[in-house]
């Protein structure tokens, strides 16, 4: 089973084609998205171009896509950031504290991440209006950080509960208070799960859809997933500016994908295997 | 408490009096108490008591502005003669079994292809697994270049003759949910085959060379080595795919809204529209809760399933 196929040919030519079947709807994107509007009304979609342009690009941009790139990164940033400090202190306390009912805690923090979202969205968006932070940024940081708490704690609880008893100890010994021990000790050995979950959530939180179409009504704070398909009714025949708005669209996620590759797939383990 | 009051403290704040040593370990408590309580206190307040509130607001009528009036199981009788409701209901179902079943084989099949070691593996990897990092919107925008009545396929088919086939595959009636359903697998298949590989690193190597000693064939070995040593993984990995696959949204308001003639609704966008965007909140829920009970039961019925076969084994 280990050993090298016997007919590694043959391998290979199943795997190329399949990739290459997997690769051509982002291939026909990316050469879409370089094109002219009168290329594609001549010749359509499904045709070699005839020139290349970066045109469609700043067309994309200048069409409201800057600022919707901007709110999702206003959003995305403090999700991740509040997400992984308050995930990390409820782990940490739950992993290492003989507190009372401390599995029940954990597991009703896991239960609340499992709950299908369409069983909160009316509440939700009821309760943000009561608080004054309907159809605002804040509200959406709120909302997205609150209902993934519990998944992230989860995953943390495991992994802090791998680091030897004896390195915490020996911090209280020497005076250490429960946030010292946290900040000093706890936090930088935790660090490579950190970044795992770190680049998870920035990619789950810059890729909703559902909250924000739920929590968001003006146009002018809709971040750059609902704001796309808004774009695509605007300009519904000029598929190069469609096309190049979802290149933009889908740059931020692919960026911490190839910077974070390793943690990426880890994470998404961590996250199945406890 | 886990501050030991014994322990000789060093340091400014850490004189060797022992009634400060103990308001200090009371509030080392408070402090440790925070750090639990605060984001438990959080979540639940999003979450659990949303959905509390989901519960009771499904068995009222309510339009969102008036107080709701209580009206009992009405909504989810009024289920049992709504179409659309059906209609969704049978679509949901359908795109639980074709979108988890087909996520699933695909994934392990690519999972057993790439676990061996061998030459650009990694890329082959990084390939299948690189759509799970776009949102389904963009996923949906790549392949609407492809679906388009003057799209991709459509001159595919045409070139090689077959223009008689050519369709308006995310308007008609007949094709628009089998269109939604390939650009969800696209992105989701990739998913589960790196979650199957993490689960084929814990096969033992040593069974299947003792197994192929004993001269079982590759399916032999598939069935009795590989596949009971990926059950706990399986486990994850149906559970996952059925929360995914109950919670599908994206993909079909991005794409169709449910359309044409609600023949690609599913219970999450049927929802959406009549208790989010439209004004019938006790409704809606109700969908919510219908919803809810589908995933729990589904994961349930599978897990009574694995545990008798356990036992029978």
């Amino acid at each position: 089973m280990r050993t090298t196929g016997r007919r590694p040919w043959l391998f290979h030519g199943g795997m190329i084609a399949l990739a290459a079947l997997w690769l051509l709807p982002l291939l026909l994107v990316l050469v879409t998205s370089l094109r002219t509007f009168d290329d594609l009304a001549g010749a359509g979609l499904a045709s070699l171009p005839e020139s290349l342009t970066l045109d469609p690009y700043s067309q994309a941009l200048g069409a409201g896509e800057w600022r919707s790139i901007v709110n999702s990164l206003l959003i995305t940033v403090p999700v991740v950031v509040v997400t992984l400090v308050l995930a990390s202190m409820a782990a940490y306390g739950l992993a290492r504290h003989r507190i009372p009912f401390r599995r029940t805690i954990l597991l009703l923090m896991l239960a609340g991440n499992l709950l299908p979202a369409q069983l909160l969205l009316i509440p939700v968006l009821k309760l943000t209006e009561q608080f004054g932070i309907f159809d605002s940024r804040i509200g959406m940081i709120v909302v997205l950080t609150a209902v993934g708490l519990g998944f992230y704690t989860f995953v943390l609880h495991g992994f802090m509960r791998g680091i030897p008893e004896e390195v915490t100890q020996a911090a209280k010994i020497d005076g250490a208070t429960t946030f010292g021990v946290y900040a000093r000790i706890v936090l930088p050995l935790t660090k490579p799960a950190m970044a795992a979950l770190g680049s998870l959530a920035f990619t789950w939180t810059f890729n909703d859809l559902l909250w924000a179409v739920t929590l968001l009504r003006d146009e002018t704070k809709l971040p750059v997933t609902p704001a796309i398909l808004g774009m695509q009714g605007q300009y519904f025949s000029q598929w190069n500016v469609v096309a190049a708005a979802t290149v933009i669209a889908a740059i931020p996620t692919v960026v911490v994908f190839l910077r974070f590759q390793r943690y990426f797939i880890s994470g998404l383990l961590i996250g199945s295997s406890k | 408490m886990a501050t030991l009051p014994k322990t000789v403290r060093r340091g400014s704040r850490a004189p060797a009096a022992p009634r400060r040593g103990v308001r200090g370990g009371s509030r080392e408590a408070v402090v440790l108490l925070a750090f639990v309580l605060v984001p438990f206190a959080i979540e639940m307040f999003w979450t659990f008591w949303p959905a509390l509130n989901s519960v009771y607001i499904s068995l009222t009528r309510w339009d969102g502005i008036a107080p709701p009036e209580f009206v009992g199981l009405d909504n989810f009788t009024r289920m049992a003669s709504d179409e659309t409701f059906r209609t969704a209901l049978g679509n949901t179902v359908l795109w639980l079994v074709l979108f988890g079943g087909l996520s699933v084989l695909g994934g392990l099949a690519l999972a057993l292809l790439l676990d061996r070691p061998r030459r650009g593996i990694g890329i082959y990897r990084a390939i299948f697994f690189l759509p799970v990092v776009f949102s389904m919107v963009v996923t949906a925008l790549v392949w609407r270049m492809i679906y388009q009545p003057e799209g991709v396929l459509n001159s595919l088919l045409t070139a090689v003759g077959l223009e008689d086939r050519a369709r308006i595959w995310l308007g008609e009636p007949e094709t628009a949910l089998y269109a939604l359903l390939l650009p969800a697998l696209w992105r989701q298949v990739g998913y589960v085959m790196v979650l199957f590989l993490a689960g084929l690193k814990t096969v033992d190597p040593l069974l299947h060379e003792a197994a192929k000693m004993d001269g079982a064939t590759a399916v032999d070995r598939f069935r009795y080595v590989t596949l009971p040593q990926l059950r706990p993984i399986s486990t994850v990995v149906l559970a996952v795919t059925v929360i995914d696959a109950l919670r599908s949204f994206d993909i079909v308001w991005a794409l169709t809204k449910g359309g044409p003639y609600h023949s690609s609704e599913l219970l999450s966008t049927y929802q959406f529209s009549t208790g989010v965007l439209g004004s019938q909140l006790g409704y809606g829920s109700a969908l919510a809760v219908v919803i809810f009970a589908l995933t729990i039961g589904t994961i349930i019925v599978y897990l009574v399933r694995s545990l008798r076969e356990e036992e029978a084994a």
